[in-house]
């Protein structure tokens, strides 16, 4: 008995979500097909330019070539590496400023109007100062890497230290020595949340500084390389620079969220997430 | 009771922001250091590097381009969030896509679309469209998506017309999520505003400083920093204002949801 | 005594202002199907107060759904006032048992009550009559200003019921609008659906799973057996009309009655069904 009713409860809702999730998948495919099939055909009905626009299979051949050569290769790595390095230091530095902060309640009170004031400083006006201080180095692009990305780690781990049930706060300020134990066992795991939301935040952040910090001072990366595929002309392959970075946001995305869920899997305080 | 209440959040607001200017005077101060100079130095340059003539010409047509390009890419986001949000073969269609135009970090549009349209307005309104449409969209779609079954049946049983269950439905009902998509919009508009010009510009908040930066004016360009900080704090601000006023049902409901 | 009052309701069809005949809904699921509600029939005269009682999962909100024109079935029909129903009909208003999220948190609850009237077109002299008649009739014409979440939930039903009344239905679908709220509360609500009804003489169509709600509220109680559902037996409540919520329940009557059903919703719990 109990199983006809079940079924019939998740005949309304269950049963009818799995009828279109299989088609959602095809279409989804479908999708990317279309938008592929239109950037193939569009430019050979000659709706637009080839000079504009290339046709798909233009940029496929563009990118194998660039596959090909070492430069791009360089490239790529370059772009992934000052990235993994800004996001590292800006997720340290916000983690523990967060908490330095966070921990201690006057200060916290007397900053955090102050962030919410200051966060909206957009990151590219730091780019002349960065360009006189390091020039067009690597280091020129991660000054505004990490200047952006530490915004989204701080605020989100501030949430998360503003979260702690206060009546453990109160003990660990009754007991001064063991502060950094209560950090570790009650202010870290229900912060934990919060600083993997700052960190998918500040991945996704990252990523986006460290293309235009290429792109617009020309240090090295796939930034500089599409900046160099526009001056020279060469269309295609600057299209497929730019369809290479997409991928490589997409692939940072399910990463770091794929990364999220693994980490907080087992975590107690994932419930309180949702009310976040 | 309020006005001292009123007096300590100000008190709170403002502290931490002079007690860093003033930090940054102090250490500053006779400085010799051609990157770093006086605080002081920076602040006597900038009324006469932007209130002679640079307003009504850099300050305003940057924002002007930012505010076309920016209520465009709301329009255009709200609208087609509403229709992928609304029918769902639309929607699991264009979702793969939809990720993907916005994992590509939008400045990489400025050098395709200046392919499109030149160096003109036209070009830079079109990069602040591109890159502030996406998390409008995006969100707008998730708003649609999930809006609440039980307050669909209800529109529908109370026969309310497409255009009412538009605008007192979906739209209302999507707010939250709209203004979420809004704000995250709001800080990339800054930024390619900022970037359109440093590309191709004659004029403009961002051509400006980087005519600074190649002059090696270290003041100048320093106040145009500064300038472009208070900029995004006003903007910011203003944004607050009108999210307070739109989403104060939100707010209240979600107080009385965690109370309860 | 199971067998013989199936076809009981559909004695007066006629001059029926409900009609629910050979209704059948199956859920379709990919690779498995879900049979709801096998075959309902039954009938509601106008001015009538009918319960639809049965035990959880009989597919009551499948029905509902059903004759309220939300959910389309898969055989027979829903007829309403000579019309078959196939999208939510013309006079006809529902309360839903969440009341939380059937209301409009954007609104205020006069805006609530007014909405509905704004697309029937009523004129606005005659809406402010209805909706301040409608208000004062549930007792809560001094938080008009107020949104619902800042009410408490049985207030919130009451928005509910307001905004029905409001509109003016011929007939009132209550999907178990008191299920989560307070017993107290609860019992004030059903003397203000009770009081209302006889006011109004509205057509009411109240769906429940409490056995003593469905005596206490209606003129006739339908039984329905378990999933896939069928009407089990119909149960005239030949109680005065004029109840109270302590003299009524201390009848012998209401309680031979209360005995009766609560052994019909037994036997369909236990699987026992009409013979086919």
């Amino acid at each position: 008995m109990t199983a006809a009713v079940t079924a019939d409860a998740a005949g309304d809702g269950r049963g009818g979500r799995r009828r279109r999730a299989a088609p959602g998948w095809l279409l989804g495919l479908a999708g990317l097909a279309g938008l592929v099939a239109l950037v193939e055909a569009v430019p050979r009905a000659g709706l637009v330019k080839e000079r504009f626009l290339p046709p798909f299979s233009d940029m496929v051949s563009a990118l194998a070539d660039e596959a090909g050569t070492g430069a791009f290769w360089r490239a790529l790595l370059e772009t992934l590496r000052g990235w993994a390095i800004g996001l590292a230091v800006a997720t340290a530095a916000g983690v523990v400023l967060g908490v330095v902060i966070g921990g201690l309640p006057p200060v916290r009170a007397a900053t955090a109007s102050t962030i919410e004031f200051l966060r909206p400083i957009p990151s590219v006006a730091l780019i002349p100062l960065a360009v006189l201080l390091y020039g067009t180095t690597m280091r020129a692009t991660l000054l505004l890497v990490v200047y952006a990305s530490f915004w989204q780690v701080l605020v989100q781990v501030l949430y998360g230290v503003r979260d702690v049930d206060p009546v453990a706060r109160e003990t660990a300020r009754s007991y001064r020595f063991r502060t950094l134990t209560q950090v570790r066992t009650v202010l870290w795991p229900t912060a934990l949340p919060y600083v993997m939301t700052g960190f998918r935040l500040a991945a996704a952040v990252a990523l986006i500084l460290e293309i235009t910090g290429e792109l617009v001072i020309g240090s090295p990366g796939l930034g500089k390389q599409i900046a160099v595929a526009q001056s020279s002309g060469a269309v295609a392959s600057m299209y497929a620079l730019v369809i290479v970075v997409g991928l490589i946001g997409v692939v940072v995305n399910v990463i770091v969220r794929a990364v999220e869920r693994r980490v907080l899997r087992w975590h107690p305080s994932v419930r309180r997430e949702v009310f976040s | 009771m309020t006005a001292l209440g009123l007096l300590r959040r100000a008190l709170l607001l403002l502290a931490m922001p002079v007690v860093l200017v003033a930090a940054w005077w102090v250490a500053t101060a006779g400085s010799t250091d051609f990157f770093w100079p006086p605080l002081s130095t920076i602040l006597g340059t900038f009324d006469d590097t932007w209130f002679h003539g640079r307003i009504t010409g850099d300050v305003l047509p940057s924002l002007g381009r930012l505010a076309a390009g920016y209520l465009l890419a709301l329009a255009l986001g709200v609208g087609l969030g509403v229709a992928i949000g609304s029918v769902r073969v639309l929607r699991a269609l264009l979702e793969p896509v939809l990720e993907f135009f916005r994992a590509i970090p939008s400045p990489v549009l400025v050098p395709i679309l200046m392919l499109f349209a030149g160096i003109g307005n036209g070009m830079k309104i079109l990069v602040i469209v591109s890159g502030c449409v996406w998390p409008v969209l995006l969100n707008t779609v998730e708003g649609v998506r999930a809006l609440d079954e039980v307050l669909r049946d209800t529109a529908r049983c109370y026969r309310m017309r497409p255009h009412s269950r538009l605008v007192h439905l979906v739209l209302r009902g999507a707010s939250p999520q709209i203004t979420a998509g809004a704000r995250q919009a709001l800080s990339i508009g800054i930024i390619l505003m900022v970037i359109s010009e440093m590309f191709a510009a004659s004029n403009g908040v961002g051509f400006t400083i980087i005519q600074f930066q190649r002059g090696f004016s270290i003041p100048q360009m320093w106040s145009g920093i500064i300038l472009l900080g208070l900029i995004g704090i006003a903007l910011s601000a203003a944004f607050h204002v009108v999210e307070t006023r739109v989403l104060r049902w939100y707010t209240g409901l979600r107080r009385a949801q965690r109370e309860g | 005594m199971t067998t013989a009052p199936t076809g009981a309701g559909t004695a007066g069809t006629s001059t029926a202002l409900l009609d629910v005949r050979g209704l059948k809904k199956v859920y379709q699921g990919r690779g498995r199907s879900v049979e709801a509600v096998r075959d309902l029939t039954f009938a509601v005269g106008p001015g009538e107060l009918v319960c639809i009682v049965g035990p959880s999962g009989a597919g009551k909100t499948t029905l509902l759904r059903c004759v309220a024109g939300l959910l389309d079935c898969t055989s027979g029909e829903v007829v309403l006032e000579g019309e078959k129903v196939t999208g939510p009909p013309r006079g006809m208003a529902v309360v839903f048992q969440e009341y939380g999220r059937s209301l409009f948190p954007w609104m205020t609850v006069r805006q609530n009550v007014e909405r509905p009237l704004k697309e029937k077109r009523v004129p606005k002299a005659e809406r402010r009559r209805l909706v301040d008649e409608a208000l004062e009739a549930v007792g809560l014409a001094k938080v008009h200003d107020s949104h619902p979440w800042q009410l408490s939930g049985g207030m919130q039903q009451r928005v509910a019921i307001a905004r029905a009344v409001a509109y003016e239905p011929h007939i009132l679908l209550m999907d178990e609008p008191f299920a989560a709220v307070d017993a107290q509360t609860r019992a004030d609500l059903e003397d203000l659906v009770r009081s209302l009804w006889q006011r109004l003489g509205v057509t009411v169509l109240f769906v429940t799973h409490d056995i003593d709600e469905s005596v206490y509220l209606g003129q006739r109680v339908i039984v329905l057996s378990n999933s896939p559902t069928v009407v089990l037996e119909e149960v005239r409540i030949d109680l005065p009309d004029e109840r109270d919520q302590l003299t009524t329940r201390a009848e012998p009557r209401f309680a031979e009655l209360r005995t009766r059903i609560y052994k019909l919703v037994q036997q369909a719990k236990d699987g026992h069904r009409p013979a086919e």
